[in-house]
């Protein structure tokens, strides 16, 4: 440790300790991380990755962090300060006096101006809905399903429209009518990535979308049940001529699935299922439905009033008859009469469930219309006997049916003296529309093979109903009800916890005797306890995720629970799949301004309600036309209201200004001590690769700026023959020598700009100086970005020791492994702050690269990033040749970062239900207003974290929901809304909150939580407060919930992985005391905490171990024609590590592979290339290419966990006997250290805790 | 002597007064949302330090003077005000941080203060205004 103590020069020479460089190297190994894929084996993710352009496969070298390396400073010898740079590059560039003055302050610049304003925004519309894919990624999934009951509803979510895109052929043949429209929507979702929209001819502005939201639908109910590639691969190419029956067949082996994966203990066959599906339907109507007593049942009164009119059941169970005997799955011929029937008769069942579902769900501001249910209610009685006996497959279609055309018998059916328990202004029944006629025509244009048999099954519903006014139950999303098993045993299971089934999620686990706690395969986010509909209709949980899927009622409750509850947001991910919206006028609501989601209800045809505020809107007449079918009057399957991620492209309304161009700086450290370390040389090399692909449009701008002791413009304007270098040496007023021509257009001047890149590394080669002006250099910078924004990338190598802003060492190397006080983890200065709230005021953000091998006080530094919406990223130790890695990480990374989606000017602002209130925020931004947030750039690897508190009892609803605006200005110009709806269902019982939470969401937001702990109080307090959080909620879980007089240690099932993450949080860089860790990597991990997306973030609290030397291709799934072995997760523990093994740690942003050492000689040849284990050299980075299977299969998982993040993890092949060994040992957080508590021990020390 | 010295103290506690309402006033500005964060906390920056003073002028005046009972009523709030300004972290704008001012209700906490210090201000007033009455009838 002779980091020089306290020492304020920076350029003193400084050796880290080899130790402590290497742990560096691997805790800054990867910075921002959020990539589009979502967990990490979610098949649908890594399929996700492929459509991106993006990134790709690096295969990244990092020769193992042995990092001692001594740069720059050794070699300094003491400096003229004042040195000049003319003398080594007067050649090259005239350079003028010392100070060459001109205008000095920034005038706005006209070019600029001009350029703004064009481009308008063509029509364009992606269609679609998420994820695409399926076949192999669903095959994962199908893996996973048995696992836990979450999981596969969660890639129910995924999958989706995937399979369509993917398989358009099968589509073809399922959905003639439509497969135009798939194959459409698959192009258009590869286009998406690169901001391509098929524009559309201006006159239709809804064509495209047409398809896509036609789409969206359509796939939605098989998708529901459709879990696995083997799944369709078996339905699909059974060449069925006629449509439907295609569906049925498909869907009859998915509900297969669905069951399957549904069914949480035990797994009951779909026969059994599907019987009690239907039983439990048909008791639906009774009053007394078991199901419904148990749950909320002020609704189930309202819907209740048994007024069904027999004229209509009776006419009901006339259809139903005739369709019985087609009820088993039609044969072809049949087919067109079969259709009718079924439809009809699952419709029933939808009703049913829908009735179920009311109740259970009990959704508050619904205007829902008890007379359906009623009629539903008989018909799905009617329907039962024969679904039931016949093919299993028949409930399926059923919700085929409902999800597109199933509103329809709702509105015809619907009395018009529907008593909608509703608070709101009673929907007055709407004049009663001639409906049927309307109706019908949309609904065959989509389904022109569905449609007879509709029309059918329809007429007699409507002649047998009062003339119906048009209550769209279909548009009460919270209503219309899908059969499915899935929502039934969910709703069975998780919200009838008062009745004899509980739940799997609150399964009492004694966590002292469990020894295998870490399920084999990853952990998924819990499903909302939604009906089905709402599921799917639910936002991603990879964008938006809560800690408690069942919010609790009241403050009270949640205090009780002593569980976190907060928002987990990644708004801005990359998604290969986004409805796009083009249309005048954006659909608010006017007290809250929350845009439409899918979890508003309609009224009537005219209204609808918000559910945020539950103020009742008027729907404007632009939204009456529905692009789905070109037809008028159905507001309910707008894009908006059938997708909870939709982008807007937002009117003028919504821009202060013209939208900005992309502008670029870069603000480089040239001193002695950033040539040494050599990061000109691979920025340079990266940017001119780069150039093209840095998104923007024709009026992107680019400047730069280098800085040691002065600070350095250059003039790249037109028609220059060379850049021109221009030096400011005031640095204690620094002002813009040529305002106009320092920040250019990338394409005008690109020659200039590759003249200067390639001349840059190569131009301060001999400095002496060892200063850095990094507060001038940025004050400089604010003046040149404030006209327009943009993004402003610094990299620094040293502490800043001169001018404004400059910061002294303040780590002490000896307290670096004090288990007392951590001290300095706020800032020193409000400089950078200060700097950094004015550049998010004038829309800039600054982006932090930290590259030195000394301490450089990132607390302070990190301020610039944090505050302006910028990104951090530190390479601790870095140098090009010396530490290649490291090298060889910042250039990928600069690829990343130089190509990634960036959104301008952008404002996020965060709704929730009246009731909830956000109090505290998490993330780089800078809060402007209560609940708005100023991000001067978004980029897509940023995450967000939001603490809520409930102000107000939420007794009177039952389902609360988020949303997520981001407005941006895109690259291209285009002003744009990113809105990402959440809808979670409200508990009153102590029992559903626990059987609701989120762990890793928990956990992630406890990291937060703890990270603004230990700056504004002290480190041991946020310690003690994460300890604290898991034995109060375990305490309060025992005495109020689990009534199990154990002698352990008891949690819930949904819990029992809390006490293991916290302890790996405990030992996580940025909490660990007892272990040598350097205060600036102490510092980075909580910036990462705060700034990764949850995804990664659970990776670097708790990585994932493999086991690969013996990868087989049991449970693989298949991505791109590449088989992805899946081996099972291992705990970290070194009990674990067998010495004849080869273990892959994946901690997000490092990979380690240890090789035990008597490892199979034949997986060290067959994979790392080399005869035995002696012969592996001590650093290796790479996995060779050899032609083995094994080497194959290695390879191929590696290549696959890469994909799922934009950034590329280093790779480490670590030898048991390797020094490098104790880093790899340091991420097995359930074995003891010198300074912590094993697992088992941080189990019983949590039970001591509890009992006291 | 004592006239004076009450006459002083009511002037001041107006001026107290008048602060703590321009606090609650921008503050519930801020909370509504018709200001943003960081004008906010430039504009009650300014007025902490004043206040400071303001308020620890009266105390020492009162401990000169010699009026126990009032000191010590004083003393809390004064100390109060002293450790907030101190204990500002160094990273921090102020007592009022833009960035922080809306994380973990600490918007609603300095509400309450400055609620609580107009309260405490107006008490103070009627005790200055009735001693200064009485001082000037003793005279």
């Amino acid at each position: 440790m002779s980091a020089p103590a306290g020492s304020p020069h920076p350029a003193a020479s400084s050796r880290i300790p080899p130790k402590l460089g290497g742990a560096a190297a691997s805790g800054a190994a990867a910075p921002a991380g959020p990539g589009p894929g979502p967990h990490q084996q979610n098949g649908p993710a890594q399929n996700q990755m492929q459509v991106p352009s993006g990134y790709g496969l690096h295969p990244q070298s990092y020769t193992a962090p042995s990092g001692h390396y001594s740069q720059g400073p050794e070699k300094m010898t003491s400096l003229p300060l004042d040195s000049q740079c003319d003398d080594y590059y007067s050649g090259l560039y005239r350079v003028p006096t010392q100070n060459v003055v001109t205008p000095n302050t920034a005038s706005p610049q006209p070019g600029a101006q001009q350029m703004y304003g064009s481009v308008p925004p063509a029509p364009h519309v992606v269609g679609s809905t998420l994820g695409s894919f399926q076949g192999a990624g669903s095959s994962a999934s199908h893996l996973h399903t048995s696992a836990s009951q979450p999981y596969s509803s969660f890639v129910n979510h995924y999958n989706s429209p995937a399979m369509y895109s993917d398989n358009s052929s099968v589509a073809a043949q399922g959905f003639p009518s439509t497969c135009g429209h798939y194959a459409l929507s698959t192009v258009s979702n590869a286009a998406y990535p690169s901001v391509s929209y098929p524009s559309l001819p201006a006159g239709d502005p809804y064509g495209q979308q047409m398809f896509t939201s036609q789409n969206a639908p359509t796939v939605r109910p098989i998708r529901d049940n459709s879990f696995s590639g083997q799944n369709t691969a078996i339905s699909h190419p059974s060449p069925l001529p006629p449509p439907p029956s295609q569906q049925y067949h498909q869907q009859q082996s998915l509900s297969g699935y669905s069951t399957f994966a549904w069914s949480a203990s035990g797994l009951p066959s779909t026969q059994d299922n599907l019987i009690q599906n239907h039983t439990s339907l048909a008791t639906a109507n009774n009053p007394t439905n078991p199901v419904a007593d148990t749950l909320s049942c002020s609704v189930m009164q309202n819907v209740q009033p048994p007024k069904s009119s027999p004229v209509v059941s009776a006419v009901l169970s006339g259809a139903s008859s005739t369709r019985t005997p087609a009820a088993s799955r039609p044969v072809e011929p049949l087919a067109s009469v079969a259709r009718p029937s079924e439809l009809l008769q699952q419709k029933g069942m939808q009703y049913g469930e829908y009735v179920n579902n009311q109740a259970s769900s009990a959704p508050t501001p619904l205007s829902s219309t008890s007379d359906d249910e009623e009629e539903e209610e008989e018909d799905e009685e009617a329907g039962v006997d024969s679904s039931s006996t016949t093919s299993s497959a028949s409930p399926m279609p059923n919700s085929y049916d409902a999800l597109e055309g199933g509103s329809y018998p709702d509105m015809l059916s619907s009395s018009a003296s529907s008593p909608a328990p509703d608070p709101a202004p009673a929907p007055a029944p709407a004049p009663a529309a001639p409906q049927p006629s309307k109706m019908a025509k949309p609904f065959g244009y989509g389904y022109p093979a569905l449609q007879p048999g509709y029309q059918n099954a329809a007429a007699p519903l409507n002649s047998g109903v009062p003339p119906g006014s048009p209550a769209y139950s279909g548009f009460q999303q919270y209503a219309q009800q899908y059969p499915g098993m899935n929502q039934l045993s969910s709703s069975l299971g998780g919200l009838s916890l008062q009745s004899s089934s509980q739940p799997e999620s609150l399964r009492p686990v004694n966590l002292t005797q469990e020894r295998n706690i870490l399920p084999m395969t990853p952990v998924w986010a819990p499903v909302p306890n939604l009906n089905l509909d709402l599921k799917k209709l639910n936002c991603s949980p990879d964008s938006f995720r809560c800690t408690l899927t069942n919010i609790p009622q009241t403050q009270a409750l949640l205090n009780k629970a002593k569980l976190p509850l907060g928002l987990l947001l990644h708004p801005f991910r990359d998604l290969t799949q986004l409805p796009v919206i083009t249309s005048n006028t954006i659909v608010r609501c006017r007290s809250c301004r929350t845009y439409i989601n899918p979890f508003v209800s309609f009224i009537d045809q005219r209204r609808w309600k918000c559910n945020l505020c539950y103020r009742v809107n008027d729907v404007p007449e632009e939204f009456m036309y529905n692009p789905l079918t070109r037809s008028y009057g159905e507001p309910h399957k707008r894009p908006e209201v059938q997708n909870s991620t939709v982008e807007f492209i937002a009117s003028s309304d919504y821009m202060l200004r013209p939208p900005q161009p992309a502008v670029y700086l870069f603000v480089l450290d040239v001193s002695h001590n950033a040539v040494e370390a050599g990061y000109l040389t691979i920025l340079c090399q990266s940017l001119l690769e780069n150039l093209d692909k840095l998104p923007g449009d024709s009026r992107t701008r680019i400047g730069f700026m280098t800085f040691d002791s002065t600070i350095h413009f250059y003039n790249l304007q037109e028609g220059l023959s060379q850049p021109q270098m221009l030096i400011v040496s005031d640095i204690d007023d620094v002002f813009l020598p040529t305002p106009d021509s320092l920040l250019v257009n990338l394409y005008e001047s690109k020659e200039l700009i590759k003249d200067l890149l390639n001349a840059l590394p190569n131009m301060f080669t001999n400095t002496r100086e060892t200063h850095s002006a990094l507060g001038p250099a940025l004050q400089a910078a604010f003046k040149l970005m404030s006209p327009t924004g943009g993004r402003v990338s610094v990299f620094q190598t040293q502490l800043p020791s001169l001018g404004a802003g400059l910061l002294q060492s303040r780590e002490d190397p000896n307290q670096r492994s004090s288990t007392k006080v951590v001290q300095h983890l706020g800032p020193a200065t409000d400089f950078y702050k200060k700097l950094a709230l004015d550049c998010s005021g004038q829309q800039t953000a600054v982006d932090l690269f930290l590259l030195s091998s000394q301490y450089s006080d990132l607390a302070s530094l990190a301020c610039m990033s944090k505050y302006s919406a910028g990104c951090i990223y530190y390479y601790p130790s870095f140098h090009y040749t010396h530490n290649p890695s490291q090298a060889e990480k910042l250039q990928k990374d600069l690829k990343r970062y130089l190509t990634r989606k960036i959104g301008f000017e952008a404002v996020m602002r965060i709704r929730c239900t009246k009731g909830l209130s956000m109090h505290t925020f998490h993330g780089n931004f800078f809060v402007r207003s209560t609940d708005l947030l100023s991000l001067a750039n978004i980029n897509p690897d940023a995450g967000f974290a939001v603490q809520l508190s409930i102000e107000e009892s939420l007794t009177d609803t039952s389902l609360v929901c988020f949303q997520t605006a981001l407005l941006y200005t895109s690259s291209k110009g285009e002003r744009r809304i990113r809105v990402h709806t959440l809808c979670l269902p409200v508990v009153s019982s102590l029992a559903d909150v626990y059987a609701g939470a989120d762990v890793q969401a928990s956990i992630c937001l406890l990291a937060n939580m703890a990270v603004d702990r230990s700056i504004s109080s002290s480190l041991s307090d946020a310690r003690d407060a994460l300890v604290n959080a898991v034995v109060d909620s375990l305490s309060a879980y025992g005495s109020t919930v689990s009534n199990l007089q154990h002698s352990g240690l008891i949690a819930p099932s949904s819990l029992k992985l809390f006490p293991l993450y916290v302890l790996a949080l405990l030992k996580q860089k940025a909490f660990r005391t007892g272990t040598s860790t350097r205060l600036d990597d102490r510092v980075y991990a909580m910036c990462q905490i705060k700034c990764q997306p949850l995804v990664h973030l659970m990776k670097m609290i708790h990585p994932n171990l493999y086991r690969i030397d013996r990868l087989t291709d049991e449970g693989a799934i298949h991505v791109n024609d590449r088989v992805v072995p899946q081996p099972p997760l291992q705990k970290l523990s070194a009990e674990k590590l067998t010495r004849d093994g080869a273990f892959l740690m994946d901690c997000g942003s490092v990979f380690y592979i240890w090789i035990g050492k008597s490892c199979d000689s034949n997986f060290i040849e067959d994979v790392l290339g080399y005869p035995n284990f002696a012969s592996i050299p001590q650093k290796m980075t790479h996995l060779p290419e050899l032609d083995t299977l094994s080497s194959e299969r290695a390879r191929s998982f590696i290549t696959w966990l890469r994909d799922n993040r934009p950034l590329n993890p280093i790779l480490h092949v670590v030898k048991d006997e390797s020094p490098a060994k104790t880093e790899f040992f340091q991420h097995l957080i359930e074995d003891r250290t010198e300074a912590a508590f094993s697992y088992y021990e941080f189990l019983l020390h949590i039970q001591q805790q509890i009992c006291k | 002597m004592e006239a004076v010295v009450f006459v002083f103290s009511l002037l001041d506690c107006c001026a107290l007064i008048f602060l703590s309402v321009y606090f609650i006033i921008t503050l519930s500005d801020l909370e509504c949302d018709y200001i943003n964060a960081r004008s906010c906390c430039s504009k009650l920056n300014k007025w902490v330090i004043p206040e400071l003073v303001g308020h620890t002028i009266v105390t020492v005046l009162m401990l000169i003077s010699l009026h126990w009972f009032i000191f010590l009523l004083n003393l809390p709030v004064a100390t109060w005000n002293t450790y907030r300004f101190i204990m500002v972290p160094s990273g921090n704008m102020g007592v009022f941080d833009p960035t922080e001012i809306h994380n973990r209700g600490q918007l609603k906490s300095h509400m309450k203060e400055a609620m609580i210090k107009l309260g405490f201000h107006l008490l103070c007033f009627f005790m200055y205004l009735y001693s200064m009455i009485l001082a000037l009838i003793n005279d």
